[in-house]
């Protein structure tokens, strides 16, 4: 809550999380009951349906989405209008429309917003879409772990199809199209086009190589186009406003709106829509109120484990497509985490790699053996046992592992590991030389002590301290048991005094 | 131990299993002989028994007319589906990005010491069973632990012991 100076509370949209934002893909999140169609209705929901079916071609509908310059937002940034395109250009009868609801990137929940927010504006682009290149049927792939998604996507479906929004001649017209939901059961790589599908169809949820791409062979071998949630979600606010006002927003190459999750060191954790070419610098200051505890920004990571950590020298940046690209980062999905000084930039890149070593499918040796040979270097400077000559291997495995993966998992697993070398090269060499961690993050390099003359006895430590390895009498300095501490860091946090030391 | 822990998951799967296999059979009944169907059906078998028990696959098998090694690579492939037994209690940690850098390593440590389990491992007593879980999109409540569920947030090692407790669980297993 945010207070004027007169003393009044200030309005939602005033306050500086807000005021800053521009809801288009979140327009309804939060402000309408998700299970009521009623009040999707009355908030123009089905409206843009509705205009295309009784007054637009399908093919006026694919060209005013390309007019809007709308591209995907589920990572790649593909052009979506051209993805609608070739599929309805693909000779067929048989097409279908498919969303990617499998939000898997650890620290992204833009996706799970709609689905438990809007849920209705999602079956209303999917319709369009089917509409659009001609479709009878699509499918939702959504998270097994997202329950009360799930359950209002059901319900939305059958709400739709009481009110002939879904079924047959829907709106009085010759068009029939019909909605239907698969689970997904925990896989990363699911979130993949083809192994999506594969999926789909009952199969491992392994890749293929493309081409033939999903829009001329995709869900049994017909014509399929795929999505995400958030794309999807910016569809018929462009159907019924225009591509010219959805081109208004955002900047040359990258139109409209994104979603971003800032989580991690920053004050205002949440779901930020902002308009295209925003500094990130307002997003992490303005919207998201800077870092807590008067800690020193460091890096944004940007793109979860396909994407790259942004250094503070960047952060004039506006945030596009493009100049992620460039700074060795991407949009991905989405996800925004903010780290301070107290995190080691080496465990990051170890985090996001064993990430996707571990959802790696194995198909392809490059991402299969050429993640985990990476994982165990790291894994080794981590733990002080670092050599010369690590960094120069690491790189050289990225390289061959981006250009020969057979899908995007392992084309960007390198990322996460390439742009912290590039930004952050000395606090590799740190761990590899000097057996030092700069942030005093790797366990297995620090050591904690108690000063002496520091140390009043206060017992704090010795509360907070989990197993036990604080001793000392009261009013008394203390001491801790190295071989019985687990280096949780409770007892640094705790004192007062400043009298614990980490080394 | 280990050999201990095996001869009691194996009498667990052994109980269930011929308490209620009829449920496979139900299910079975509701869904055509299309490959489409085939995970929708190992989730539902996985939702009821909690795991994947051998003579419920061996009916799928039967079912589609397809091979064991088949069904054997669906189950080993999609993390929500399991060939063990899952404990009463399954403690699902985060490890998404702000978890991580909140500290949910210590959590998984602290776990490892109060029920001397691992991620992927159930208790010997079947009780509890821990899993890391990637992104459960609670990012504000950073670290997150799950148990069955219900959410606890901001986790810390002290907190994690009460609520371990509360659930019957204490260091000495």
């Amino acid at each position: 809550m945010e207070i004027n100076s007169d003393g009044r509370m200030r309005a939602i949209t005033d306050t500086s999380f807000y005021k800053n934002q521009t809801r288009i893909a979140l327009r309804n999140c939060g402000l309408i009951n998700p299970e009521v169609i009623e009040e999707y209705i009355a908030n123009d929901g089905y409206m843009a349906l509705a205009k295309a079916l009784t007054e637009m071609t399908p093919q006026e509908v694919i060209d005013e989405v390309l007019a809007s310059g709308l591209r995907g937002r589920g990572g790649g940034g593909f052009p979506t209008g051209r993805k609608w395109q070739f599929a309805a250009d693909a000779k067929g009868d048989i097409k279908y429309v498919v969303c990617n609801a499998d939000e898997g990137d650890p620290g992204a929940f833009m996706d799970r917003s709609v689905l438990e927010g809007d849920p209705h504006s999602l079956l209303e682009a999917m319709t369009l879409a089917g509409y659009a290149i001609g479709a009878q049927e699509g499918y939702i792939y959504v998270r097994a772990e997202y329950p009360i998604a799930v359950k209002r996507l059901n319900l939305a479906i059958s709400q739709a199809r009481e009110r002939g929004l879904l079924g047959k001649n829907i709106f009085g017209t010759d068009f029939s199209f019909d909605l239907f939901l698969r689970l997904g059961s925990g896989a990363f790589v699911c979130g993949e086009e083809t192994a999506l599908l594969a999926s789909i169809e009952g199969k491992r949820g392994e890749p293929r190589p493309r081409p033939p791409f999903p829009a001329n062979k995709g869900l049994w071998g017909k014509p399929t186009i795929i999505n995400n949630v958030e794309t999807y979600a910016n569809i018929p606010v462009i159907l019924l406003k225009g591509a010219d006002w959805f081109g208004k927003i955002g900047t040359e190459k990258s139109k409209g709106t994104k979603v971003f999750a800032i989580g991690g060191k920053i004050n205002n954790t949440g779901l930020v829509e902002i308009a295209m070419g925003t500094p990130l610098k307002e997003v992490i200051y303005d919207i998201g109120g800077g870092i807590p505890n008067g800690k020193k920004f460091k890096a944004v990571q940007t793109g979860g484990p396909s994407g790259g950590c942004i250094p503070a020298e960047l952060l004039d940046m506006p945030i596009e497509y493009d100049t992620l690209i460039q700074a060795g980062s991407m949009m991905g999905s989405g996800g925004m985490i903010v780290m301070d000084e107290d995190n080691c930039m080496v465990d990051i890149a170890k985090f996001f790699l064993s990430f996707t070593q571990e959802e790696s499918c194995g198909k392809c040796p490059p991402c299969r053996i050429g993640t985990k040979r990476m994982l165990e270097i790291l894994d080794r400077i981590t733990k002080g046992e670092g050599k010369e000559g690590d960094i120069e291997l690491l790189e050289s495995l990225a390289k061959s592992i981006k250009a020969s993966a057979l899908c995007g998992l392992g084309q960007t697993a390198p990322n996460p590991v390439l742009s912290t070398i590039r930004y952050f090269r000395d606090e590799y060499e740190a761990h590899i030389k000097e057996k030092r961690c700069p942030a005093g993050s790797c366990k297995a390099l620090i050591h904690y002590e108690i000063i002496a003359d520091k140390c009043k006895g206060c017992g704090l430590c010795a509360k907070v301290c989990p197993v036990g390895a604080i001793s000392g009498e009261k009013k008394q300095p203390h001491v801790i048991d190295k071989e019985k501490c687990i280096k949780c860091n409770s007892c640094f946090d705790r004192c007062r005094f400043d009298a614990i030391r980490k080394y | 131990m280990d050999d201990e822990r095996k001869v009691s998951v194996k009498k667990m799967s052994d109980e269930k299993i011929t308490t209620d296999i009829s449920f496979t059979k139900e299910i079975l009944t509701k869904y055509p002989k299309e490959q489409r169907y085939l995970l929708a059906i190992l989730q539902d078998i996985q939702r009821h028994y909690k795991f994947l028990p051998r003579k419920s696959l061996s009916m799928v098998q039967e079912y589609f007319d397809i091979p064991l090694s088949r069904l054997y690579s669906m189950a080993t492939f999609y993390k929500a589906l399991s060939l063990k037994p899952k404990g009463e209690y399954v403690i699902k940690i985060c490890d998404g990005t702000a978890c991580h850098l909140r500290g949910s390593n210590i959590i998984i440590d602290e776990i490892k010491k109060l029920l001397d389990i691992v991620p992927g491992d159930t208790t010997r007593d079947g009780r509890f069973s821990l899993e890391t879980v990637n992104c459960l999109g609670s990012c504000a409540a950073a670290p997150v632990v799950v148990i069955n569920d219900r959410f606890f947030g901001k986790v810390t090692p002290s907190k994690l012991k009460e609520i371990i407790e509360e659930y019957g669980g204490n260091g000495d297993e």
